[in-house]
C-alpha cells in the first residue's frame, strides 16, 4: 500500500493530467467567487428581514432557511440540473427542456444553500447588539435604517467575520459536490483521472490544491476570532484598574 | 398656562398585553421646568418617559411637544429637533471614540460641518470634565465617565428637553456624585429636564416639581418640600419611609 503510494511512476502518470486539474481548479474558484456573491446577497437580505417586525416576510425567510439547511446540497444540485429545466419547460410550453449551464447550476447550487447559513450568521450578529444601541440612535433622531447603517451593522461586522469566513470555506469545499452532478470542477477532474489511471495519487493532488486555499481561510478565521474578542478583554482589564474618576 | 407648556400629555394609556402600565396620565410640563419622577420599581416611570420620545408607542392618548402632536409619522423629527435622552445603561456607541459619539448626530443628522461639530463636542466634553478622553473608546472609561459622556452626547444637538432614566442607578456608589454634579450644573440652564431617579437629595436640590407614580397612575404631585415632608397618599409615605429611612 505504502509502496504504491510512493511509486514515482504513479505520481508521474497522475501529474500528466495536471493541466486538467488546473482547469477544474479554475472552475472551482470561479464557482466559489460567484456563488459567494449570491450567498452574501441572499444572506444579507434574509438576515435583515429576519430581524424586522413584518411577519409575512419573516415567515418566508424562516421557510427558506429551514428548507435549504435541512436538505442535502447534492439533492439541491440535482434539483437545479433536472427539476428547474423541467419546470421552465412546463411554464413556457417549450418543446425541449432548456438546460442551465453547468456554471450557473454551480453558483446557484452553492449560493442558495450557503445563503441560508449566512442569513443566520447575519441575523444572530444583529441580534447580539444590545437593544439599547438602537434606542440611543432613535432617541438622537436617527431613523431605523440609519440606526442600522451607522450603529448596529458596524458593531455586527466584527462579530460575524469569523463565522462568515467559515461559511466561505465551507462553500468552497461544497463546490466539490458539483462533481457528482454536473462536473467540470476540480473534484470532477480528479475523479476522472483516478478512474482512468486507477491511481489514488490523483485525489491527493486535488486534496493538496483544496488545502492550499482552504488552509489560509481557516487561519483567517482564527485572526478574525482573536480580533472580535479583543474589545471585551480591554473592558475586563479596565474594570480591575478603575479608580476614582474625578472630574 | 397652556401657552408655556412645552410638553402636554393627555389621557395617556399604555398596555403591554394584559398589563396596564400607564393609566390615564395627564401632565403639563413647562418650558425650563425641572421635573423629577419618583415611584417604586415597575410603576411605569420608564414607560412614561419612553412614551414622551416615542421609544414606546402609546396605546391611546396624545402627547404634544411645543403644541405639535407627536405621531407615528413625525416622531423621529420631533425627537431629533426637541429631545435627547440619557439611559441607565449609558448606551454609548462602543465602536466610536468619545469624540465620534458626540459628533455623529450633529454631522449625519444636523449637517454640521465636521470641524465645527468637533469644536462644539470638545466644549461639551470640557463641561463634563472629560476633554482629555476625547480619543478614548467608551469601554475604556469608568461607568461615571461613560454617563458624563452620554450627557454631553445628549447636549450637543441643543435639545429643548432632556430625559433621564435613572442615570445613576447602574453606577458604583463612588461614581454617583460626579454624574449628579453635572446634572445639577445643567439644571441652572433653561433646558427642560425630566428625570426618573431615586436620588432624593438631587430631587430636593433641583426639582421644581415632583410627581410620584404608583401602579400606572400619578398619585402625588407637588414641590419636593410638599411631597417629601407631607405626602398625601399612604403609598408615597411607605415609599419614602423606606428610601429616606
Ligand atoms: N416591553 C415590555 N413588554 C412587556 N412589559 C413591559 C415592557 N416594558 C415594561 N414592561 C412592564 O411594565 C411595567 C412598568 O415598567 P417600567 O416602566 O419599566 O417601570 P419602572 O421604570 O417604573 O420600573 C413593569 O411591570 C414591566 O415589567
Ligand atoms: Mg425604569
Amino acid at each position: 500500500m505504502l509502496e504504491s503510494l510512493l511509486d514515482p511512476w504513479r505520481w508521474e502518470r497522475s501529474l500528466q493530467d495536471f493541466p486538467d486539474y488546473l482547469e477544474g481548479f479554475g472552475m472551482t474558484l470561479r464557482v466559489t467567487a460567484a456563488g459567494w456573491l449570491i450567498a452574501m446577497c441572499i444572506g444579507i437580505l434574509l438576515g435583515l428581514i429576519s430581524t424586522k417586525q413584518n411577519k409575512a416576510l419573516k415567515a418566508v425567510s424562516r421557510i427558506y432557511i429551514q428548507f435549504f439547511q435541512n436538505t442535502p446540497i447534492t439533492i439541491q444540485f440535482f434539483f437545479f440540473y433536472v427539476g428547474v429545466p423541467a419546470i421552465i419547460k412546463q411554464l413556457f410550453h417549450m418543446s425541449k427542456a432548456y438546460r442551465l449551464s453547468k456554471f450557473v447550476i454551480g453558483i446557484f447550487g452553492v449560493g442558495l444553500y450557503h445563503g441560508a447559513y449566512i442569513a443566520e450568521v447575519i441575523r444572530s450578529g444583529i441580534e447580539a447588539v444590545p437593544g439599547g444601541q438602537k434606542e440611543a440612535a432613535l432617541s438622537q433622531g436617527f431613523t431605523e435604517n440609519q440606526a442600522m447603517a451607522y450603529v448596529i451593522l458596524p458593531q455586527t461586522l466584527k462579530m460575524i467575520l469569523p463565522p462568515l469566513t467559515s461559511q466561505t470555506l465551507a462553500l468552497l469545499k461544497n463546490t466539490s459536490t458539483l462533481a457528482m452532478v454536473v462536473g467540470l470542477d476540480l473534484m470532477y477532474y480528479a475523479d476522472k483521472s483516478v478512474g482512468y489511471t486507477g491511481y489514488f495519487q490523483g485525489y491527493l493532488i486535488a486534496a493538496a490544491m483544496y488545502f492550499a486555499v482552504c488552509f489560509p481561510l481557516a487561519m483567517l478565521v482564527k485572526v478574525f476570532e482573536r480580533n472580535a474578542a479583543r474589545n471585551p478583554e480591554l473592558k475586563r482589564k479596565k474594570k480591575k484598574s478603575r479608580g476614582g474618576g474625578l472630574i | 398656562m397652556e401657552s408655556n407648556a412645552i410638553i402636554r400629555i393627555e389621557h395617556l394609556r399604555k398596555r403591554f398585553g394584559d398589563l396596564q402600565v400607564l393609566d390615564n396620565i395627564n401632565l403639563n410640563i413647562k418650558k425650563g421646568e425641572k421635573l423629577v419622577i419618583l415611584g417604586p420599581s415597575g410603576s411605569g416611570k420608564s414607560t412614561l418617559i419612553r412614551c414622551i420620545n416615542h421609544l414606546e408607542k402609546p396605546t391611546s392618548g396624545e402627547i404634544y411637544i411645543e403644541g405639535e402632536q407627536v405621531t407615528q409619522k413625525n416622531w423621529i423629527r420631533m425627537s431629533r429637533d426637541h429631545m435627547a435622552m440619557v439611559f441607565q445603561q449609558f448606551n454609548l456607541y462602543p465602536h466610536k471614540t468619545v469624540l465620534q459619539n458626540l459628533t455623529m448626530a450633529p454631522v449625519k443628522l444636523h449637517k454640521v460641518p465636521k470641524k465645527e461639530a468637533e469644536a462644539s463636542a470638545m466644549e461639551y466634553l470640557e463641561r463634563v470634565g472629560l476633554a482629555n478622553k476625547a480619543d478614548a473608546y467608551p469601554q475604556n472609561l469608568s461607568g461615571g465617565q461613560q454617563q458624563r459622556v452620554a450627557i454631553a452626547r445628549a447636549l450637543v444637538t441643543h435639545p429643548d428637553i432632556i430625559l433621564f432614566d435613572e442615570p445613576t442607578s447602574a453606577l458604583d456608589p463612588e461614581m454617583v456624585n460626579e454624574v449628579l454634579d453635572v446634572m445639577v450644573q445643567l439644571s441652572k440652564e433653561d433646558i427642560t429636564m425630566i428625570c426618573v431617579t431615586h436620588e432624593m437629595g438631587f430631587a430636593r436640590q433641583v426639582a421644581d416639581r415632583v410627581i410620584f407614580l404608583d401602579s400606572a397612575k400619578i398619585v402625588e404631585e407637588g414641590t419636593p418640600e410638599e411631597v417629601f415632608t407631607n405626602p398625601k397618599s399612604e403609598r408615597t409615605k411607605a415609599f419614602f419611609s423606606k428610601i429616606l429611612h
